[in-house]
């Protein structure tokens, strides 16, 4: 093959190829190169005046380049607008008196296509470029779809908890819970009982053995509490210690404290969390609401908390039972 | 159905019509959402009941509507979109008649789950073909009419579409390519940004 049908083999396959010879000097420029730099900048110009070698290291001259020949090099333009190339160099010729250095733009390609405003045709027919392009835009296009619709299903898993009525710790039921069967009680004039508990020496537990045995105590707590109440009872968790119990249809008080007293005693046993005891014990405030009081559920809880703390600052581990008017202690 | 076919005909319906008339389609079908997913996948028969539900409320022919909603996907702003990634085909009108054979394959390559029909080009003479459509989706031969109808003026072409031959379960449209560079035909930006 003469030189000028090695370059139209060339253009054709490899549309950014260069020829250089043993010197430096660029013989030849591909068709996608020479649009790169519009101006015929090549024209009796060195390679190394337009390419900078960024891979391997210490790389100044064709010398340092042959000696790298078939393998992967990364060059770049020296001079704006610049790009990045994957190269590889062949040598052609018994003494190597000629090289030709093919070029890609490897990662850089969706940029540098648009900074040089490259069409299908700057491209070998056979290139992967355009198939990249592609992909790159219908991945992008379905990964933002696939976004919007991520976004859509977290408002709605938000939306969801916020409407729940559970505690997922405990499986108890949680603060809302309580404001609905509350509201219910309130409307219908009934007799019912609201039960503050604030469990004792809880942040012990949790700073001395963990937030896993924190959370195992507040599991057991909350099966003491249900084993305790009746069905009809609602028994939740409001806070990380602080429990909730909503006791209606009661006709003696005498029952109320009876369920305080077994409540503390249950839960002042100790709680094994691998094989280490965790003790606990708890304050109570109870309000009882009598049948036609229309009271105000706000009123209630309030009440409850007073007698809570009530309770805790006179010593923990015991309850304050107020029976609509005043606290009556056991 | 792939929920993004499913929301291309609704997005079709609410921005060539109307936000209501899509509203009046999706209780006629008795929908009980208001939107499709485009990343969910939706029962086949919801696809084609969204389809004659839209022919009821509109009372134009199923064939004219869904031709429409060819055109509509490849020149509506809004699916700016679909319109590059089939020009991503081939750099010329006939060109991207070749490339329409491996569309079910690109499709599925971009949305593993998205299954295109499949077509198949034969060049009856230089510059006559005939596209047969084979799949799940019935009236698509319709559609693809709409959108060669644009594509061709995309690339500026001058081409005469025949579907008279489309019948279920064969969908063949008939293309004469008369003058591929009749027109200026409009920019495709091999590496523009599409939001």
């Amino acid at each position: 093959m003469t030189h000028s049908e090695h370059s139209r083999v060339l253009d054709t396959l490899c549309p950014m190829h260069l020829v250089v010879s043993k010197s430096g000097d660029i013989l030849h420029v591909g068709p996608t190169l020479r649009k790169l730099r519009p101006e015929d900048r090549y024209t009796n110009t060195l390679f190394f005046d337009h390419f900078a070698v960024n891979r391997p290291k210490m790389i100044h001259s064709i010398e340092d380049i042959h000696w790298h020949s078939g393998m992967t090099m990364h060059l770049s333009f020296r001079q704006d607008p610049s790009s990045t190339f994957k190269a590889v160099l062949v040598p052609i010729g018994e003494a190597a008196e000629i090289f030709v250095i093919n070029l890609s733009f490897g990662i850089a390609i969706q940029e540098s296509v648009r900074r040089f405003g490259l069409t299908n045709a700057d491209f070998a027919a056979t290139d992967m470029a355009i198939e990249m392009l592609y992909l790159i835009e219908a991945k992008s296009l379905a990964m933002s779809a696939s976004h919007r619709l991520n976004l859509k299903l977290q408002i709605a898993k938000i939306a969801a908890e916020e409407q729940a009525f559970t505690d997922t710790l405990t499986g108890l039921k949680n603060r809302r819970a309580i404001d609905h069967v509350l509201a219910r009680l309130v409307e219908s004039n009934q007799g019912f009982a609201v039960m503050q508990i604030d469990l004792d020496f809880f942040k012990n537990v949790n700073d001395t053995l963990g937030h896993a045995a924190g959370d195992h105590v507040l599991q057991a707590a909350a099966r003491i509490m249900v084993k305790e109440t009746r069905v009809e009872d609602t028994v939740a968790r409001v806070g990380g210690d602080e429990f909730t119990l909503i006791l209606p249809d009661l006709l003696d008080a005498r029952d109320l404290r009876a369920v305080g007293e077994r409540l503390i005693n249950q839960l002042e046993r100790p709680i094994l969390f691998h094989g280490r005891q965790c003790r606990i014990s708890a304050s109570i405030g109870t309000v009882w609401i009598r049948p036609d009081k229309n009271l105000v559920a706000e009123d209630i809880l309030s009440s409850a908390d007073a007698a809570l703390y009530h309770s805790k600052n006179t010593g923990r581990a015991r309850q304050t039972v107020l029976e609509d008017t005043g606290f009556n202690q056991p | 159905m792939h929920g993004l076919i499913n929301r291309s005909i609704q997005n079709f319906i609410s921005d060539n019509f109307s936000l209501a008339v899509w509203r009046q389609v999706a209780r006629r079908v008795g929908m009980d959402f208001e939107e499709f997913e485009p990343m969910l996948t939706y029962e086949n028969r919801l696809t084609s009941d969204v389809i004659d539900a839209m022919t009821y409320v509109l009372g134009r022919p199923k064939s004219e509507l869904l031709e429409d909603l060819g055109s509509y996907l490849v020149s509506h702003p809004s699916q700016e979109g679909v319109r590059r990634l089939l020009r991503f085909g081939g750099v010329g009108f006939e060109d991207f008649l070749h490339s329409l054979d491996e569309l079910h394959d690109r499709a599925k390559l971009a949305v593993p789950n998205l299954y295109l029909p499949t077509m198949e080009l034969d060049q009856v003479e230089r510059g006559h073909f005939t596209l047969v459509c084979r799949g799940s989706l019935p009236g698509f031969g319709n559609v693809m009419t709409g959108i060669l109808r644009v594509i061709a003026d995309d690339y500026g072409a001058l081409v005469l579409l025949d579907n008279s031959c489309i019948s279920e379960g064969c969908e063949k449209i008939c293309i004469k390519l008369v003058d591929r560079d009749f027109a200026q035909g409009r920019g495709f930006e091999l590496g523009a940004l599409v939001s």
